[in-house]
């Protein structure tokens, strides 16, 4: 009852109680605004590859990134490296090799007395600077410490186009074509050809039996990676192979 | 197809960057992807729907600035576009490697709400 004029209105205590509820009051619609932020995509990765590129630096290590399209022939070439590193004894190599699947070619090196460590990636086309840092972990946790090592090979996953945006952290970058996928490779695949600091001629012991016109390779080369040396090898024959043992050492 | 990996990562960061803002939704977001970069448009746009589902981002749209590859001639100096990425220059014939833009993969901005 109203204590004013007992009009029969209930007065409004001065105290109400309150409604307890977890849920909080819905927020007022935020006013659209633009972020400017100018972040590579590949930030993360860009930023794992330093912490590995320290990592070998302090072990001194020099350490490879091998790419090229499938079947090119880089476990062959690092099968025959291995030979020749271990008839000469003084230098140390492990080999971390990436593929969609299976551990074939680990075991290929692994069969060569190579310390080797094989990722699956599964469905990803490219290895990335954190699957390197974790199998480096694991070489180390298999009793095989990175400051042993003179020369650590990355097997990239085959493929010409995806891993050329991936920094692993390597200190060279090794770019494979063989005689038998063609001489005008480097000008099909630009970006991966233009990031090589080393182009190898591989299987140049087919390159007659192919029809592999040197020329128009060199030539095809010089145009995407004028920077870059420029070798040819044969796994099979050897050939070259000394000449890249020089330049990898 | 390393699109989808690409777009994770995007996601990661434009989720970071609205979720520091008290951002409830995304609603554009801008990538800067250059000629060289090696990735395919349709593919990332693709990837893009797939790994933004359920999030703040479900309703975004993507906008892609195309960043064309941009040579210096280390013999004569001139700037020129990079056809088909090869650094020829068009008018000293010299070949070099400076590619001065054309490989951007980057996040440029958001529109939040």
């Amino acid at each position: 009852m109203c204590s004013h004029c007992s009009c029969g209105v209930a007065e409004v205590p001065r105290e109400l109680p309150q409604e307890v509820s977890s849920a909080s009051p819905p927020a007022p619609a935020p006013l659209p605004r633009t972020l400017a932020v100018t972040t590579s995509l590949l930030q993360r990765n860009d930023e794992l590859a330093a912490v590995n590129r320290q990592r070998f630096a302090a072990a001194g290590v020099r350490v490879v990134n091998l790419l090229s399209s499938p079947g090119s022939g880089k476990t062959a070439l690092l099968e025959q490296l291995a030979g020749r590193l271990q008839r000469r004894g003084d230098v140390a190599m492990a080999v971390v090799v990436g593929d969609l699947a299976t551990d074939n070619d680990a075991r290929r090196l692994a069969a060569t007395g190579t310390p080797a460590v094989q990722i699956t990636t599964g469905q990803a086309c490219h290895l990335e600077a954190a699957m390197v840092q974790r199998a480096v972990d694991e070489l180390e946790a298999r009793g095989q410490p990175l400051s042993e090592l003179a020369l650590l090979v990355i097997e990239n996953v085959g493929n010409l186009v995806c891993p050329a945006a991936y920094d692993l952290g390597e200190g060279l970058r090794l770019v494979l074509l063989s005689v038998t996928e063609g001489e005008d490779k480097p000008l099909k695949y630009p970006a991966m050809f233009h990031s090589a600091d080393v182009v190898l001629i591989a299987k140049s012991d087919l390159a007659e039996v192919v029809g592999f016109d040197r020329a128009a390779a060199r030539a095809a080369v010089a145009r995407v990676a004028p920077h870059a040396r420029l070798l040819e090898v044969s796994a099979r024959s050897g050939d070259g192979m000394e000449a890249l043992l020089e330049l990898l050492l | 197809m390393h699109e989808l990996s690409l777009m994770e990562a995007l996601r990661d960061l434009a989720l970071q960057q609205a979720e520091a803002e008290g951002a409830v939704r995304i609603a554009v977001m801008t990538l800067r992807v250059g000629s060289l970069a090696g990735v395919e448009i349709e593919a990332l746009r693709f990837a893009f729907a797939a790994v933004m589902a359920d999030t703040i981002a479900a309703a975004a749209v993507l906008r892609i600035e195309v960043v064309p590859a941009v040579c210096r001639c280390g013999g004569c100096g001139r700037r020129f576009a990079a056809l088909d990425g090869v650094c020829e220059c068009p008018s000293c014939g010299a070949i070099s490697r400076e590619l001065l833009q054309g490989r951007e993969l980057q996040l440029t901005s958001l529109e939040i709400a």
